[in-house]
């Protein structure tokens, strides 16, 4: 908090802050707006004598029956979900192991093989496709949803393990030292006590992970074709928009729908997260 | 119950020799308080014992079985970590528990013991609170609490009161001593605070640079110190260390530098007569230094002028320079001095120590 008069609390801290926020929620109150709009007031010209592009008093629900309707909405929602708790499962389990055995375990090259870890991540998905487009042609996962359970823990993984292992590290080891001298193995002292310790930033890792799937679009695109295929991001946008036409209405339904399952998450969560980012573990 | 004997123990850490042939042999029911300054390798030595640490080369034996390979859970010990070490996402009463469910103890047997250790260190009322719940004292209870439920053969403790204020240490300290007098556990204990190592070892090993430097029970190493090292490191105020030479005049023996000239007792000269001619140091302890009267004889007592006045209460600390040196002189609480005064202090002849010039070890 800044400290001294009201007038510069004002000026300093509230004013900068509303305007941060505003900006921020800005893009949602428009879509849900733009989401019951009936379509003869989302097209009419902005000279028009009745124009009210930040309010509507006629409220329908007809975009979003459209799209559960007329699309398959529902059956993307499915796909995505499929694919993204599966690729966060696999990523998590190995970004665990993986972030353990780099901050506790002697062994050579420990080190450079964290940061070669975090240079994969650093490779631009917009390039790594290319490659992935071959290897999944050769296996013939083209258009299932495999293609992107085991493509996406290309970047998770490494995302995963780099923000475990900055949380294991700041985990006392004289914990699992107390363990095993109590009488656990290694495995045991792991499961027993460091993972319970470690659950902030496992969550925080979860829902990362969970996040990045659920919006990811390049891999997506690329990997599927058939419409019953696609995840929420690229059915919305691919089927939604025909030629030139945008259907706005439908459009803005797909993404507010699509948005609310990470936006629970969020909320539910977001102590967990807070703890597992800023890293805090009292002994 | 088991006897620890460490053999020829040695320790590198990626070129740095941390410990150094250490030799020991710790008899069942002892207490044995590993001290030294910070980087001794006295830490190193205990984590070797329990098993935390790789040993480089040398035998480590507890009971009567070589456990180098074995892995610390096999070793049948229990550790006191210096920062607990509690698991903190467990009430006290599985904290406590967590050692004997691994260990496939039943539920009854469990639950008697909790008890038991819990009524041994006062933390009933606590078994259900998280770590995070209770004070600094308490949760190092639990941390002993932990250690003794399991029986196990060695306690080894890790700089286990370092982390608390001075008034609950010293209370700790008379529990711990209590606790191993009532269950005769052998213990090894590791600080750096000589007075603890003092009050609760049996015998007291003194570390330095990965080396060490005398093994004895507290009052041999006040009283015979094998070298200056020891004598500076064990007793508060430390000795006070002044390098003299030694001098045959008239038949008797003198240390002599500026400011300082003593004639040393018939009893010691003859074993320092060999070292006439050479440079040594002299050694007296800040408690067997006083204030002159006139019975005393100028021979074994020297001019010094105060410069600072500490006091304790009991006793008055009184900072002296003799000559170009600095010295600490306990004396008597009725002594009145002001800062700058210039008196005579008295030495306690059969309580002088020398040290060898060049190898500092104890003449």
């Amino acid at each position: 908090m800044i400290e001294g008069a009201r007038w510069r609390r004002w000026v300093f801290f509230n004013l900068p802050l509303t305007l941060f926020v505003i900006g921020l929620l800005f893009p949602f109150y428009w879509m849900v707006v733009t989401t019951v709009r009936p379509d003869a007031e989302l097209y009419r010209p902005w000279m028009a004598p009745n124009y009210t592009p930040f309010w509507t008093f006629h409220p329908t629900l007809d975009h979003i029956r459209y799209l559960l309707g007329e699309t398959l909405f529902s059956r993307w929602m499915l796909n995505t979900f499929f694919i993204s708790l599966l690729a966060t499962a696999i990523s998590l389990f190995c970004g665990l192991l993986a972030g353990y055995a780099l901050s506790r375990l002697k062994f050579p090259f420990a080190g450079s093989l964290g940061t070669g870890i975090f240079i994969t991540y650093l490779v631009p998905q917009t390039l790594l496709f290319i490659p992935l487009a071959d290897i999944i042609r050769n296996f013939h996962l083209g258009d299932t949803p495999w293609a992107l359970i085991l493509t996406y823990p290309t970047f998770l993984i490494p995302f995963c393990t780099w923000l475990l292992m900055g949380y294991f590290k700041a985990i006392p080891r004289e914990l699992e030292e107390c363990a095993r001298i109590d009488g656990a193995t290694r495995w045991q002292a792991m499961f027993y006590i460091v993972f319970p310790v470690a659950v902030p930033g496992i969550l925080s890792a979860g829902i990362f992970a969970f996040t990045l799937s659920w919006n990811e679009f390049i891999y997506a695109l690329v990997f599927l074709s058939s419409p019953e295929q696609k995840t929420v991001s690229v059915g919305v946008t691919s089927e939604l928009v025909r030629g030139d036409v945008f259907y706005w209405g439908s459009l803005m339904a797909g993404a507010l729908l699509g948005s609310i399952p990470v936006a629970l998450i969020y909320s539910f969560f977001v102590e967990y997260y807070v703890a597992g980012i800023t890293g805090s573990v009292k002994g | 119950m088991a006897r620890v004997i460490i053999r020829n123990l040695n320790k590198k850490f990626d070129g740095v020799h941390a410990v150094k042939n250490v030799n020991l042999e710790i008899h069942d029911k002892e207490f044995v308080v590993l001290v030294g300054p910070s980087g001794c390798g006295k830490t190193t030595t205990l984590r070797m014992v329990a098993g935390l640490e790789s040993i480089t080369s040398g035998e480590i034996l507890i009971g009567d079985r070589v456990v180098n390979e074995l892995p610390p859970m096999d070793r049948d010990i229990a550790m006191v970590f210096q920062n607990y070490a509690l698991y903190p996402h467990m009430s006290v009463y599985d904290n406590m528990a967590f050692g004997l469910k691994m260990r496939g103890f039943d539920r009854l047997e469990i639950a008697n013991r909790v008890q038991a250790g819990a009524e041994i260190l006062g933390i009933q009322e606590q078994l259900n609170r998280k770590p995070r719940q209770l004070s600094g004292g308490q949760r190092q209870r639990v941390a002993l609490g932990r250690a003794i439920v399991r029986h196990p053969q060695v306690f080894l403790f890790d700089e286990p009161l370092s982390n608390l204020d001075a008034k609950l240490r010293i209370q700790m300290r008379v529990e711990i001593k209590k606790i191993h007098v009532r269950l005769g556990t052998t213990a090894i204990y590791v600080t750096h605070d000589q007075v603890e190592a003092m009050t609760l070892g049996d015998r007291v090993v003194v570390m330095k640079d990965g080396v060490v430097q005398q093994v004895g029970e507290p009052l041999e190493l006040y009283n015979e110190p094998a070298n200056r090292f020891v004598a500076s490191f064990i007793g508060s105020p430390a000795m006070n260390f002044a390098t003299v030479e030694m001098a045959d005049a008239g038949g008797a023996l003198w240390a002599r530098h500026e400011g300082i000239r003593i004639k040393l007792p018939a009893e010691i000269a003859g074993r320092l007569r060999r070292h006439v001619g050479e440079s040594v140091t002299l050694g007296i302890r800040p408690e067997d230094l006083r204030v002159a009267s006139d019975s005393d004889t100028a021979d074994l007592s020297f001019d010094a002028v105060v410069e600072v006045i500490e006091k304790l209460g009991s006793q008055i600390l009184l900072d002296v320079k003799v000559g170009p040196h600095t010295m600490v002189a306990a004396v008597d609480p009725t002594v009145r001095a002001k800062v700058h005064d210039r008196l005579r202090l008295a030495l306690n002849p059969d309580r002088l120590y020398f040290f060898d010039g060049v190898s500092q070890l104890a003449i």
